[in-house]
């Protein structure tokens, strides 16, 4: 009896060890971003984005401090692999957080799911990775292609637009988005004229534009990002089009690109999940938080996804108390979780994308300006997974 | 397609392929009359493109300037940049391999890419257009065409009868079309051919940078704005013959004419349809449309 009992305690005593010794280690995350190249900026801004919420919560997530370690995954798909395996067997980090590239996203959430590591994409929207990619361990906190798309569908056709022209460059990200606008225009009501594209990254717009021109739809919607953006804007306010034919786009038209495109982006409506001018408490603490941390700097959507990704691993992590390697309750808590975002409020669909409001927006000076909410509470259909 | 929704179309395509004459005819004339590949071309391209944002305001401040102005600084730098770059590392290239020379204007882009990161940045920016070309034509009920897009193709247009003088009817273009054909044979005639080589190597970098300079107000300057011109100007030089003016100036309208229509008629196979041209073209002349001269 003595003996049985001994041997208990001794277990119990053993038991208590070994947890207080993971609690007292520091969780290991590693950022997967690109800290060079065009999106340099835009992996600056997701880590800043994360820290900032950790520095608000005294430096520590569950009550552990963190230890990180960062991989340039340099926006190469090619390297992926190779640099997520980085992270995670060299390393041995217990989450991952990338990345801004879709196809560099892909191997990521490939290498996540193979070591089960989990793993917040904090920017790339390719659908796949909450649809046929998706897993227990794998967390969106930006957007699926499809959202800002199908936004833009109902907030069109609640203008009269009956028939349109999409046009965009011919890969991915661009047709995903394109899919979304057929089905939330189509939905409403509008029709589709005709779909342009281009080959990727192609900026010789005059052809499309004079055929935009011949086909005279109600309205046109477009997908382009960085130069391609402002060069596709300024050409179709150069080719007088705007003036019988508004073109709108999803947010990534005029987000970071308003400087160069001056005149010719003004007044342009756009849909994407955050915008300037939310004036909601929650947003303007954290851009006052934000400008003050990093000198006077405004932050932007990516640093919005990154702060997201920190404040969904807290809820994740008070649920198990900082026990990270309580992995499936760790998991369970942070898809039942609501997100207090400067975007607003949020919460993530079975297959781990942010069921969350889209926004029409438009451009005024150099801010994307919230004109309303086009669709509440929006839902990734989550084609293809099996979660 | 109706009349004028074509006649518009042609105008695109002749624009185009005119920008891509301005590129490409000084790729041909480098890699024909000195025979080096130079996969730095596209380089000078974006180099004219991001001087022509940072020296047109300094252009306006300093000399009360205006575009012209800034458009000569630009070309003259451009050619100063390759008299340069001719004498420190081209010179050397002559004698070796194509692989080393690959290597080594490889080397350069990287170089060139890196120096734009560091003194510009990787942002995206706009350069504002002259005021006197930013009006815009009706055409065709619905659109517009921007008067400075005529302009590009005017400056193509020019460039070409200009080009098509010297090689013609100058002393400097006979020099040129013998080193073309026998580069040998001109040194042991007596001419120069280190000063001839400098002075085209010039000519060519500032070809390339006065496309960029003058593209810049339409395509706005970005970071890699190099690469796909590249990329294009060498099938351009290929199709057209390598070395020759005349057939670089029919391969860009070729190229343009293709890209632009084939973008609207068929959009699927856009971005292989200027490479079906080149192969249909060497499969029934191998050396492109011209030999050299």
């Amino acid at each position: 009896m003595h003996h049985v009992l001994n041997r208990a305690l001794l277990a119990g005593a053993l038991a208590l060890a070994a947890g207080t010794a993971t609690a007292a280690d520091k969780i290991k995350v590693g950022f997967m971003l690109p800290y060079s190249g065009t999106y340099a900026a835009l992996g600056a801004a997701i880590e800043n984005g994360f820290k900032l919420y950790v520095a608000e919560q005294g430096g520590k997530l569950g009550g552990r401090e963190l230890e990180y370690f960062k991989v340039d995954d340099e926006s190469n798909p090619a390297k992926a692999s190779e640099n997520a395996n980085r992270l995670i067997k060299r390393d041995q980090v217990d989450v991952l957080v990338g990345t801004v590239h879709s196809g560099v996203a892909m191997a990521l959430a490939k290498a996540a799911k193979g070591s089960d590591t989990t793993l917040f994409v904090t920017n790339a929207g390719a659908d796949a990775i909450t649809g046929p990619m998706c897993g227990p361990g794998i967390f969106r906190t930006s957007f699926s292609n499809w959202q800002p798309g199908y936004a833009m569908g109902p907030a069109a056709a609640a203008k009269g637009h009956k028939t349109a022209v999409t046009i965009t460059w011919k890969y991915a990200a661009g047709e995903e988005q394109m899919k979304g606008f057929h089905e939330g225009f189509e939905k409403a009501g509008g029709k589709i004229v005709k779909d342009l594209t281009l080959p990727f990254p192609n900026v010789e717009f005059q052809s499309l534009l004079t055929e935009i021109a011949s086909l005279k739809p109600d309205m046109v919607f477009a997908f382009f990002a960085g130069g391609g953006a402002v060069k596709f804007v300024q050409d179709y306010h150069a080719s007088g089009l705007g003036k019988t034919i508004p073109l709108y786009g999803t947010g990534f038209l005029t987000d970071g690109t308003l400087k160069a495109q001056g005149d010719a982006a003004q007044g342009l409506l756009t849909t994407l999940h955050y915008a300037d001018g939310l004036g909601t408490p929650r947003d303007q603490a954290f851009r006052a938080a934000y400008s003050k941390a990093y000198d006077n700097m405004q932050p932007d959507v990516y640093a919005v996804q990154g702060y997201d990704a920190a404040q969904l691993m807290q809820a994740g992590l008070q649920a198990v108390q900082g026990d990270i390697d309580d992995k499936a309750k760790f998991r369970a808590a942070m898809r039942g979780a609501t997100i207090d975002s400067p975007r607003g409020k949020f919460t993530l669909s079975a297959a781990g994308n942010p069921v969350q409001d889209i926004y029409l927006r438009q451009v005024a000076g150099l801010e994307n300006k919230m004109i309303e909410v086009a669709v509440p509470k929006l839902a990734d259909p989550a084609r293809g997974c099996k979660l | 397609m109706d009349a004028s929704i074509f006649l518009i179309q042609c105008l695109n395509a002749l624009q185009h392929g005119l920008l891509l004459f301005l590129v490409a005819s000084g790729l041909t004339l480098i890699f024909g009359i000195m025979g080096i590949i130079n996969l730095a071309h596209g380089s000078f391209y974006m180099i004219g493109a991001y001087m022509a944002f940072a020296l047109g305001p300094l252009v306006d401040r300093w000399a009360g300037g205006g575009f012209a102005a800034t458009l000569l600084l630009c070309v003259l730098l451009a050619a100063l940049l390759g008299y340069l770059l001719e004498a420190a590392f081209f010179s050397y290239l002559y004698r070796r391999n194509h692989l080393q020379q690959v290597l080594m204007t490889y080397g350069l882009i990287l170089v060139f890419e890196e120096v734009r990161s560091l003194l510009v940045g990787n942002d995206v920016h706009g350069v504002p257009m002259p005021a006197w070309l930013s009006g815009t034509i009706p055409l065709g009920g619905v659109m517009t065409y921007p008067v400075y897009r005529l302009f590009i193709s005017a400056v193509g247009i020019g460039v070409a009868l200009l080009l098509y003088w010297v090689i013609t009817r100058t002393r400097l273009g006979m020099m040129v079309r013998a080193g073309a054909s026998n580069r040998e044979m001109i040194g042991s005639l007596g001419i120069d051919i280190n000063r001839l080589y400098r002075i085209v190597f010039a000519a060519g970098v500032a070809l390339a940078a006065l496309a960029g300079t003058i593209a810049a107000p339409v395509s706005s300057v970005y970071p890699g704005m190099g690469h796909g011109v590249l990329i294009v100007c060498f099938v351009v030089v290929v199709i057209g013959g390598i070395g020759s003016i005349r057939g670089a100036f029919l391969a860009a309208m070729l190229v343009g004419a293709v890209e632009t229509f084939g973008q609207v008629l068929f959009p699927a196979a856009a971005g292989v349809l200027v490479y079906l041209l080149m192969a249909a073209i060497l499969l029934c002349k191998p050396e492109g449309l011209f030999k050299q001269g």
